[in-house]
Order: structure tokens, then C-alpha cells, then sequence
């Protein structure tokens, strides 16, 4: 579904991205962890070609993304959902602007089956009712549940969160992880997750990596992450579990 | 020290080049959505009203005591050398070619202009233009492209009532004030101006407006570092879009009135 290859970001003299291969298989959660600042935020905008990379090649779904200009690049972004560390919703729209605006912008829908929708995704991130209210209204928790029924809006094959659970309360974390799994599980979305939040990668990742110095760490799956023999990627997850 | 004064001249001169192509890049890709027809009439409906009808007090009272100082200024001087007859003809042409248009350009440059670059460049900070490209929508098309065309379009309106009002300043000061008969007001302004004094006036807004939106658009999504980027935006695209009139505005003068 994803692949990834030799690439590239260097800004300035600091190689943020060293030559990374990544293969993201279909209706799987990868999660991406590492320090802050190493480079996981860089690679969801990389994979959504927000920005160019210094050099190499991604693949999403056979099309490859970097060689694209930003007009080709739209219909492909249709297909991919992005919730962002910031959430990054629309201040000046309602919630209900917000979750249904990839609706008016792409598709021939009626303002009556926008609205069904938008009611069908608020319903999906438990926040029924709140179409009118505006984003200053919300508190963060809810702001990200926001951002997610935003991006599921066109149904995505593909989903990537930026730090999904980051500053949030443990009840508010389990909704949104639960809602991860549910969307990997039952509608086989593939998913980026990145992270460093380890509750977060046990409850809903198929496979880890890590990111270090500019270098992917292999770590496999959640059980062979929690017994890994690379003193890295064990330094991480100790230090995570102590936190 | 002269070697590392080239060097800083070297370096704004091709940063002034570079940012001058990437906003006439903009401008073109902006001018080829609006032939591509692949955008929101709504939204342009929207801005006109903001830029448009929301600057309609600001400008107009800008011309209105602009149009009755300058009749002041000249008016007295005229009668002194007997030629009462011809200042209503120059009210008229300083108006419909100059005051008018530029300082119509002017106010909104500072009151459009600022506002555009405020608000995009506080959704360029939030990461929102980010999420409308992460959800398949361009921002030239969504956002740049409406207040491009709503700015080209309202400052023509707009210039048309200031070209009004701005001649009616002049005329009631001439009259009531200075003692000039309305006759020979009229007939001044009959005999001088020319509709293409007025349509000349109006081509230099439709640039104008094109200008302060492109400026606005280009230093708002480029606006970074939190609100004091925004802040910086705001700044430098007020300044850049006035400077940037004043060197338009002479040149098309020469063009077009000479």
C-alpha cells in the first residue's frame, strides 16, 4: 500500500531523514515511535508530500507521490486522511463545517446527505450533537476526535495520525485508540501512526519502528517490541514504561 | 567591510527576485484556476462583500476630504490668476486619474491587505492550509483565488463611488467655499474630462486590487513562527503591496495618460 524508498530530508546541514526503505502493508496499524524531534512528523508530511524530500521515492498505492506536481497530487490525497498533532481544525467553521467540508469540496452530495454523513462520523468519535458548536468550544480531547471524524470524512483507505493521543487523559486516549482498532479492524484501514506515547502503540500497533538518527529501527511486533535485544529501541521502551 | 556589504546587497537583491517570481508564479497559477473554472462562486461573493462593502465607509470618507483639500489648494490659487473656468476640469482629472484609484488602493491595502495576510498566515501557523492541501484541496483555488477576484473586481466598484464622492468634495468646496460658479464648474469638468480618464483610472485599480490580494495571499501562507510571524506577514505585505502601488501606479500613468 505504502512503500518507501532511500529516502531523504536534510534540512540544512541536519539529516533529519537518512536514506529510509519502509513498506506499509494494507488494514495495518505501523506505528512510528522515537524522541521528539527526530523526524516522525517530517514523514507523515513526506508520505502526504506536504513537503518535498531531499531525495528518494514514496509509493502510495502503485502512484508514485514524490514525482507528482500538487495538482495530481489532490485526488491521491483524497484517498488518505491526516489528523494532525494540532488537530488544525477550521476556527472560523462549525465542527459540523469542519467534518463536512471534503464532502462539499468533493463530492456532488445534497446539503441533506452531507449532513447525514457528518451526523454518521460525529457518531463514530462518540460526539453526537456537537455539529454547532465552534472548535473554541471544545476542550483538546475533543478537538482530536474532531480532526478524526474530519479525516474519515471521505471514507480513506489510508489514515495518518500525528500524535493522536499525545496531552490527553488516559479514558480520552483508550476512546481514540479504540476507535483506531475498530477502524483497522472493521473498515481495513491502513494506518500511520506515529507516536511516543507507549500505552498508545501496545493497544493498537500490528508492527513498530523506531526512528533514530535519521535510521528506521526494525522492532516487528508489539510483543517482540516489549522483548527486543536492540539496546536503542529497549532504552526507549524502558524509559516509556518508567514515565 | 565593502566585500561584506556586496555580499548583503548580493543576497536581498536575489531574495527580492526570488520572492518577486514566486508571487507572480502565484498570481499566474491564481489567473489560470479562474480560466479553469474549477471554483466556488459563493466564496467569491463572500470576499467581495469583505472587501468591498465592509472598506465602502473607510474609502469613501478618504476621498471626501481628500477631494475637498485638494479643491482648496488649487481652487484659490486658480481665481488669483483669473481661471476660475478651468478648476473644475482639474478636480475632475485629478480625481478620475489619480486620487481616486490610488488612494482607494491605498486604504485597502492597509485594511484588506492586513486582514488577508492576517488570516492566512494565522491558519498557515495553526497548520490549517496544511490540512486543507492533507485533505485534497488547493489553497490557491480555495482561498487565494476568491479574494484575488473579489479584490480586482470591488476596487473598480469602489473607485467608481470614490470618483463620486471625491468630485462632489471638490465641487462644494469650489462653489460654496472659494465662490466659483457651479456653471463654470460643470462646464469645466464638460470640457476636460474624458471617459477615458475615468476608464484609465479604473484599468489601474483592477492591477491594484490583483496586487494587494497576491501580496496578502503569498506573505500569509509563507507566515511562520507564531504570532509574532503573523504580525510579521501582516507588516511586510502592507508595506510591500503600497510600495508596490506607487511603482504601478506611475508607470501605468505614463501609459496610459500621456
Amino acid at each position: 500500500m505504502i512503500k518507501i524508498r532511500k529516502l531523504k530530508q536534510y534540512f540544512d546541514q541536519n539529516k533529519v531523514l537518512d536514506g529510509i526503505d519502509l513498506d506499509v502493508e494494507e488494514a495495518k496499524t505501523l506505528a512510528i515511535i522515537g524522541p521528539s524531534g527526530c523526524g516522525k512528523s517530517t514523514l507523515l508530511r513526506l508520505i502526504l508530500e506536504l513537503d518535498r524530500p531531499t531525495a528518494g521515492s514514496i509509493f502510495v498505492d502503485g502512484a508514485e507521490v514524490t514525482k507528482l506536481s500538487e495538482d495530481q497530487l489532490f485526488p491521491i490525497r483524497q484517498k488518505m486522511g491526516m489528523i494532525f498533532q494540532s488537530s488544525a481544525l477550521f476556527d472560523s467553521m462549525t465542527v459540523g463545517e469542519n467534518v463536512g467540508f471534503a464532502l462539499k469540496q468533493h463530492t456532488k452530495l445534497s446539503d441533506a446527505e452531507i449532513k447525514k454523513k457528518v451526523d454518521e462520523k460525529l457518531e463514530l468519535v462518540d460526539l453526537s450533537g456537537t455539529d454547532d458548536l465552534m472548535p473554541s468550544e471544545l476542550s483538546g480531547g475533543m478537538q482530536k476526535r474532531i480532526g478524526l471524524a474530519r479525516a474519515l470524512a471521505l471514507d480513506p483507505k489510508i489514515i495518518l495520525y500525528d500524535e493522536p493521543t499525545t496531552g490527553l487523559d488516559p479514558i480520552t486516549s483508550l476512546s481514540i485508540e479504540t476507535l483506531i482498532n475498530r477502524l483497522a479492524g472493521h473498515l481495513k484501514v491502513t494506518s500511520i501512526l506515529v507516536t511516543h506515547q507507549l500505552s498508545t502503540i501496545f493497544r493498537t500497533a500490528s508492527r513498530v519502528v523506531m526512528l533514530h538518527e535519521g535510521k528506521l529501527i526494525e522492532g516487528g511486533t508489539v510483543a517482540d517490541v516489549r522483548n527486543t535485544s536492540n539496546k536503542i529501541l529497549k532504552e526507549f521502551i524502558a524509559a516509556g514504561l518508567i514515565e | 567591510m565593502i566585500n561584506s556589504l556586496f555580499n548583503w546587497l548580493g543576497q536581498y537583491v536575489m531574495s527580492f527576485i526570488e520572492e518577486l517570481g514566486e508571487m507572480v508564479s502565484l498570481a499566474l497559477q491564481t489567473l489560470k484556476s479562474v480560466f479553469s473554472r474549477k471554483f466556488d462562486i459563493t466564496l467569491i461573493f463572500d470576499q467581495m462583500k469583505r472587501i468591498g462593502y465592509d472598506s465602502l465607509q473607510v474609502a469613501l470618507v478618504t476621498i471626501l476630504f481628500v477631494g475637498m483639500v485638494f479643491a482648496i489648494q488649487i481652487a484659490y490659487e486658480f481665481v488669483k490668476f483669473g481661471a476660475n473656468k478651468v478648476v473644475g476640469g482639474v478636480v475632475g482629472i485629478a480625481i478620475a486619474r489619480e486620487l481616486a484609484p490610488l488612494l482607494t488602493g491605498v486604504v485597502l491595502a492597509g485594511r484588506v491587505g492586513a486582514s488577508i495576510a492576517a488570516e492566512l498566515g494565522t491558519m498557515k501557523v495553526t497548520q490549517q492550509i496544511d490540512a486543507l492541501r492533507s485533505m485534497g484541496t488547493s489553497p490557491i483555488r480555495y482561498l487565494v483565488l476568491p479574494r484575488f477576484v473579489a479584490a480586482a473586481l470591488m476596487l473598480p466598484a469602489l473607485t467608481i463611488l470614490a470618483d463620486v464622492v471625491g468630485f462632489l468634495g471638490g465641487y462644494a468646496v469650489a462653489v460654496w467655499l472659494v465662490g466659483i460658479s457651479s456653471s463654470d464648474f460643470i462646464n469645466s469638468v464638460d470640457s476636460f474630462l474624458k471617459m477615458s480618464d475615468v476608464v484609465g483610472g479604473l484599468l489601474k485599480t483592477v492591477v491594484f486590487g490583483m496586487i494587494i490580494a497576491t501580496v496578502a495571499c503569498y506573505k500569509g501562507m509563507r507566515a511562520k513562527g507564531g504570532a509574532k510571524g503573523v504580525g510579521e506577514a501582516t507588516t511586510v505585505s502592507v508595506v510591500i503591496s503600497l510600495i508596490t502601488i506607487f511603482v504601478v501606479n506611475y508607470f501605468m500613468s505614463v501609459m496610459l495618460f500621456r
